[in-house]
């Protein structure tokens, strides 16, 4: 058992991270959500650093590392908000040709989820991959019909309601389409904790620099504990989210479903209620557009939705503890 | 990173699964909880079990008697005597989770050779005089006295929630040496035997009616100096320095009786009908459970990672605290549920039924054991805003 990073592990967080900071600014990754935001070359400058085919094998063209490895650079995306349909194409990236490469940008949906068929990153897509109970289908996004929403709720990530769900090429069964839920659950919630991390980290240095009353806002004990929670809850996520990664690569330590629902549960709150506090701590600029604080809050929303609702996850580790 | 047991973790637990079943098997029934005698000799014959087996001081280091072995190895025998349902420490804390350690790090040769060997066969039961009426969260204020006198020091004052101090052999404690100096300067940490003449002992009874708690009073207790323990004016230090052997096992313990906790609360959510209806059919409560059930598995994984840094040297700053806040607060989220599963039957903190109903009601009492012990929740969230986030101090 060893579950903290090893020294490769830290080197490509570090990197990732570096990586994120230097080509991803805020700037950068505001504009995304502009229409024809989508920089398809900075796409491909991130697909070449091996990041969507970190856990896919040598010999498909990716990097062949474990899946936990694509966790931790997912937690290191999600702390810089990098922008684009990332679980989707770690997804295919191995499956769906040009992927691994960020020539072909891929879109994605689950269509087990009720409600409007609402697709991130559409327009900006090659490719629709759509999961079901049978399986998965790819279709290329041209010949599918949808409307834009004018005002995505998180400006950085556009969204398409399509008219219906299109007939699609079969490139995977049933059991490839579970897996792809697990590990798109996983993939969404390691940003989720990643999320949790930026946002408090934004806070703590408004809250170091912020005076108020004479003194720096972040001497008061009201913020300190709050931001002190923040920091356990993103401890408490990237916990279990690392935990489901490795159960993942070595299912016989648990059960796969618990473990990524849990880890749905604790990161959806990690964001969301750090983000919150994020708000909070910047005063009356924490509720203006300018400040980043409700990119962060916004992301966490759209994150905690994809591949299951956390009433979902609930329900689902509530039956696993039952049936042991 | 990897949760499975390396091959050499497979095979240590293997070992102590075979022998914790037989030797689990031939202990006598535990006695009551406020049979202290009885309690005395349980916990004692246990330790000496262990002893004779190569398991006390598990993770001493070999060359004070111990084990040496692993953090993860602790972590397995942990797991593995909670699976056996084998009795935990008791009596054993202080003396095996801090006095001894305190001692191997802080101790004369002396020292070490009259008190490592008794904690480690469960001879000797340690107290801890660490708080004070006056001095909780602001322990370094702490007023009992120490006066030099020849070889002695004459001890005066009041310790407060000193566990197990009605059936301890030795205290260790923390005394003010030097009442010029403020704070954290001119503490001195002493042994001192509880069978010395002004010891007055008053049981403390707790939220959930344990008598495991006691108040000290002290009236010009005589210490040999030769008690002291590291310099004198230096016991903030000392008594801090077992900070730095904690490698993530700390709550291991406690982790473990909440997660079984837990479980009976389950079996009884679906074995329990109200308004004609199965509990566990309220969608409420299976969501509670969800996310209670989550959080526990989080902070196994929240152990597990503060278990794989210690095992590299010690753990990062804040982990700890952010674990027993974490911790505190599903502990009390997990008794409320309890209270609403139990409803009426809650109204006994014995079982009704035959079942776990009044363990129920302790436990949600014993919360409060977790966020105020050892540094309330609110201290460990000053900790981790000023020395890992880098607010400024207040003053």
């Amino acid at each position: 058992m060893d579950l903290q990073p090893t020294d490769d592990q830290d080197a490509l967080v570090e990197m990732m991270r570096n990586f994120a900071a230097d080509r991803f600014a805020i700037e950068t990754v505001r504009s995304f959500g502009k229409s024809e935001g989508f920089d398809r070359s900075l796409w491909e400058e991130l697909a070449a650093l091996g990041t969507f085919g970190i856990a896919v094998p040598e010999d498909l063209g990716g990097v062949g590392l474990n899946f936990i490895d694509a966790v931790l650079v997912h937690e290191a995306l999600g702390t810089a908000l990098v922008p684009g349909p990332l679980v989707a194409a770690t997804l295919a990236a191995g499956l769906v040709d040009g992927v691994i490469d960020g020539s072909v940008v891929p879109c994605i949906i689950d269509a087990g989820i009720d409600g409007p068929l609402a697709v991130e990153n559409f327009r900006s897509s090659d490719v629709l991959l759509i999961v079901d109970d049978a399986g998965i289908g790819v279709v290329e996004t041209e010949t599918v019909s949808g409307t834009d929403v004018v005002h995505p709720t998180d400006p950085t990530t556009p969204v398409t309601i399509l008219s219906s769900l299109p007939r699609t090429k079969s490139i995977g069964d049933a059991e490839l389409s579970k897996q792809w839920r697990q590990r798109g659950s996983l993939l969404a919630s390691a940003q989720l904790s990643g999320n949790s991390s930026g946002s408090t980290s934004l806070a703590v240095e408004y809250a170091k620099e912020r005076e108020q009353f004479g003194r720096p806002i972040g001497s008061f004990q009201g913020l300190k504990h709050l931001l002190a929670d923040s920091w356990i809850r993103t401890e408490v996520a990237r916990s279990s989210v690392w935990a489901a990664g490795v159960t993942v690569d070595e299912p016989e330590v648990g059960s796969i479903d618990r473990a990524v629902a849990g880890a749905r549960l604790t990161s959806a709150r990690a964001a969301t209620e750090n983000a919150k506090t994020c708000v909070q701590v910047h005063g009356g600029m924490g509720f203006t557009w300018e400040v980043d604080a409700h990119l962060f809050l916004k992301r966490a929303w759209i994150l905690e939705t994809q591949f299951g609702s956390i009433d979902d996850a609930a329900e689902t580790v509530a039956q696993l503890y039952a049936d042991r | 990173m990897h949760l499975r047991d390396s091959e050499s973790d497979a095979v240590f637990r293997s070992e102590v699964r075979g022998w914790l079943r037989e030797a689990v098997a031939s202990m006598p029934p535990p006695p009551s909880p406020d049979d202290w005698p009885g309690r005395r000799a349980y916990d004692a014959q246990w330790q000496r079990m262990l002893f004779d087996t190569g398991y006390a001081g598990i993770n001493w280091p070999a060359e004070h008697g111990g084990r040496g072995a692993t953090p993860t190895e602790h972590l397995i025998f942990l797991e593995e005597s909670a699976a056996a349902k084998a009795p935990d420490v008791g009596l054993g804390f202080v003396g095996q989770m801090h006095a001894g350690p305190t001692i191997i790090a802080e101790g004369t040769d002396a020292q070490k050779a009259h008190h490592l060997n008794g904690i480690l066969t469960g001879e000797h039961v340690w107290c801890q005089g660490f708080s004070e009426p006056g001095s909780g969260s602001d322990l370094a204020s702490l007023r009992t006295r120490a006066f030099r006198d020849g070889d002695d020091y004459i001890v005066s004052g009041q310790k407060i929630w000193t566990s197990h101090a009605i059936a301890a052999d030795y205290c260790e404690m923390l005394v003010r040496t030097d009442p010029n100096e403020l704070k954290h300067k001119g503490i001195s940490w002493l042994i001192m035997p509880m069978d010395l003449p002004g010891i007055d002992v008053r049981p403390l009874v707790t939220v959930h009616g344990s008598t495991e708690f006691a108040e000290l009073f002290l009236d010009e207790v005589r210490v040999p100096v030769a008690n002291l323990v590291g310099a004198e004016n230096d016991g903030w230090r000392v008594a801090n320095v077992t900070l730095s052997f904690e490698r993530g096992t700390g709550f291991v313990g406690e982790l473990l009786d909440t997660t079984n906790v837990f479980q009976e609360l389950i079996e009884m959510a679906r074995s329990t009908t109200r308004n004609g209806k199965s509990i566990w059919s309220d969608d409420s409560i299976r969501r509670e459970v969800g996310i209670i059930g989550a959080d526990l598995d989080a902070l196994w994984a929240f152990t597990k990672r503060n278990v794989s840094q210690g095992a590299r040297g010690g753990l990062a700053m804040g982990s700890g605290s952010g674990f027993k806040v974490a911790f505190a607060t599903t502990q009390h989220r997990l008794g409320d549920l309890a209270l609403r599963v139990l409803d009426r039957a809650s109204l006994s903190m014995d079982n009704l039924g035959g079942q776990p109903t009044g363990e129920l009601v302790h436990s949600k009492l014993h919360a409060f054991a977790i966020s105020l012990g050892g540094g309330t929740t609110q201290i460990q969230q000053n900790i981790i805003a000023e020395r890992v986030l880098g607010l400024p101090r207040e003053r």
